[in-house]
């Protein structure tokens, strides 16, 4: 077996006091997607920066198809693509001026680059916006261009934080058939998320990471079957009515039921069933539920699961990550480093 | 880990040429450069408006207060002339903090660092992009200076030869902004931040005011900075040594005389020295936590 990406034992801490990781270990196999899994400030985008030789980690080790970030950073930049958490393009340059600027600094000769540039914008459907400055271009338009820039180089391993952060539903199921596309061609693909849905469809294996430690791993089906395959939510008519609920449906789950104020959640296997059980139980009590509902887990389910605290979530302003994105992440990374 | 050579690319992937580090330090600064030159003509605007306050100097100076401050040796506008050059360069250079605090704002300093480009390419097209702009912007002020009755004073070869010891001293300038712009949080503060620096600077200096005006206490700082001595240089190769200077040797040409060649020499060596300290200090912030 190749590991494409080996960490063993990773540290950072930046200033004195923020330990940003506490010693993550995990491997990852050449030509699969691997999905990084955790909330804001879990040390996602830490793993990432010093992986693509961008941040240097203060102990352990982390290798890149074999080659040591630290000891060997240009031959590791020569392996890698990367695609922050926003879209880092020049809003000047056009489209097409972006990926030969990207290509030119990654050394490729300017025949070769320039069928690669035309076949990439094609690729993702840019080439009508080709020769228009990139600050005209959509929130979804401008994550495309920079995952198109990413992959100029023929990257052997791909990073990707975020890619479908503030982007629509059409576009996001556009970067995730793309990073399918790749990993079919044989390139390994890190990505990182905060939707479980994105990791389930794509990583064929996860890392659960918060406040910079793994905390789970393996693949989403076991992960999901760490807390039941869906969630069952209730609302009640007060608080009180709510806690009797949460005692009276705990004798027909196998979990525990959680009470927050006027709702109860439960996680549960076999969903149809138990909100058959559920409602003749809550009946003969008297308790008539004023909503209910089915759903998916969601991270923040995954984190109540793992942790045991939900995951804090920052507020997100500006979901589209453009302009209010750009002040808040400048004030993240300075607090970082 | 036993692999130890880099995996055979795949068959889509061209090799890269077989080209040295030196021909791929200059080929990413060049790179760069270009592209901070076409942000530069996508925003005519920005150049435009930033020689609007250069020209509001030169009108202010020349109209309002140069009636009123003497220079012995020259007319106040050939007095004038060469030190708003050395002001307007010298404020240009804060663009240099300004587009790189931009860069790393919008996080492509961080795309840059996963490159396998070299090092000192983002600093070195920065500043070149901003010395090409200097030369344009020193280009239209030649043309300012004319329009309100600046007349070269040597001859258009030292006239040249001033300009190319402004837009060096610039240069110069512009590694140490560099250093600012990798330093501020963002390009506003970059700004605010560049110019409580260049304001004593190009003041306090002999810009626009004989330095014999000055308080004793400011002559001494004014007298020895190098905003002062790019000044004098420029000013000697640019409006000539005033008659008084030359009293002791009146059938000397200018350019042979010992004055001039002093001030360009030290004014040389100041800049030189600036770049030589300042270029790796920014060089090496900008390496900072990154391998």
């Amino acid at each position: 077996m190749t590991l494409a990406i080996q960490l063993e034992d990773l540290r950072k801490t930046f200033g004195h006091t923020v330990r940003a990781l506490d010693g993550v270990s995990f491997g990852v196999e050449t030509g699969a997607i691997f999905g990084l899994l955790g909330p804001n400030g879990a040390g996602k985008t830490t793993v990432v920066r010093i992986l693509t030789t961008v941040l240097a980690a203060d102990g352990g080790r982390a290798e890149v198809l074999g080659h040591n970030v630290k000891t060997e950073p240009d031959v590791v930049r020569t392996l890698i693509g990367l695609a922050g958490q926003f879209a880092a393009v020049d809003e000047s340059l056009t489209g097409a001026e972006n990926l030969w600027m990207v290509g030119r600094l990654n050394h490729m000769a300017k025949a070769p680059l320039k069928s690669r540039v035309s076949s990439l914008l094609e690729q993702f459907g840019l080439t009508d916006a080709a020769d228009r400055p990139t600050k005209t271009y959509s929130g979804g338009m401008r994550r495309r261009l920079d995952v198109a820039a990413s992959l100029v180089g023929h990257p052997k391993v791909l990073f990707l934080d975020e890619p479908t952060t503030g982007l629509d539903p059409a576009s996001r199921a556009d970067v995730w058939a793309m990073i399918e596309g790749l990993a079919a061609e044989g390139t390994t693909v890190l990505l990182t998320t905060q939707y479980l849905e994105e990791a389930d469809r794509l990583a064929e294996q996860l890392v659960v990471i918060d406040h910079g430690k793994v905390i789970a791993e393996g693949t989403p089906a076991n992960l999901k079957a760490s807390m039941g395959a869906t969630v069952l939510d209730l609302g009640l008519a007060d608080e009180a009515t709510a806690l009797r609920a949460g005692e009276v449906l705990s004798m027909v789950t196998d979990k525990p039921p959680v009470v927050l104020g006027k709702t109860v959640e439960v996680n549960v296997n076999d969903g149809p069933r138990i909100v058959t059980e559920a409602l003749r139980i809550l009946e003969t009590e008297g308790i008539a539920p004023t909503t209910l509902a089915l759903r998916e887990p969601s991270l923040d389910d995954v984190f109540l699961a793992l942790t045991g605290h939900r995951a804090e979530m920052e507020p997100d302003a500006d979901p589209q990550g453009d302009q209010g994105a750009d002040g808040r992440r400048r004030a993240t990374k300075r607090g970082r480093s | 880990m036993s692999t130890t050579t880099i995996p055979a690319p795949a068959a889509s992937f061209e090799a890269p040429p077989a080209h040295g580090r030196l021909y791929w330090a200059v080929a990413d600064a060049l790179t760069m450069t270009k592209r901070n030159l076409i942000g530069y003509t996508r925003v005519p605007e920005a150049i435009f408006f930033s020689s609007v306050q250069p020209i509001m100097f030169v009108l202010l100076f020349r109209y309002l207060f140069g009636g009123a401050i003497p220079t012995p040796g020259y007319h106040y506008v050939q007095f004038l002339m060469p030190g708003i050059f050395v002001q307007t360069v010298a404020f240009g250079s804060i663009g240099t903090s300004i587009g790189l605090a931009e860069d790393l704002q919008k996080g492509l300093i961080e795309r840059f660092r996963a490159l396998p480009m070299s090092r000192w390419a983002v600093l070195a097209g920065r500043t070149t992009a901003d010395l090409c702009r200097n030369l344009f912007v020193m280009a239209l002020m030649t043309a300012v200076g004319y329009a309100v009755g600046y007349r070269i004073g040597t001859n258009v070869g030292e006239y040249l030869a001033g300009i190319l010891l402004l837009l060096l001293f610039a240069y110069a300038l512009s590694w140490g902004f560099a250093f600012i712009g990798l330093s501020a949080p963002n390009s506003e503060t970059a700004q605010l931040m560049s110019f409580p620096l260049l304001f004593p600077l190009t003041f306090a200096s002999s810009a626009f005011v004989p330095l014999q005006s000055m308080p004793g206490w400011l002559q001494g700082f004014a007298r020895h900075q190098p905003v002062s001595i790019v000044v004098n240089a420029a000013r000697d190769l640019m409006s000539g040594v005033p008659k008084a200077d030359l009293v002791f040797s009146p059938f000397t040409s200018l350019a042979s005389t010992g004055r001039t060649n002093s001030t360009v020499f030290w004014a040389v060596i100041w800049s030189l020295g600036i770049l030589v300290v300042l270029a790796p200090i920014s060089v090496r912030r900008y390496r900072r936590h990154t391998l």
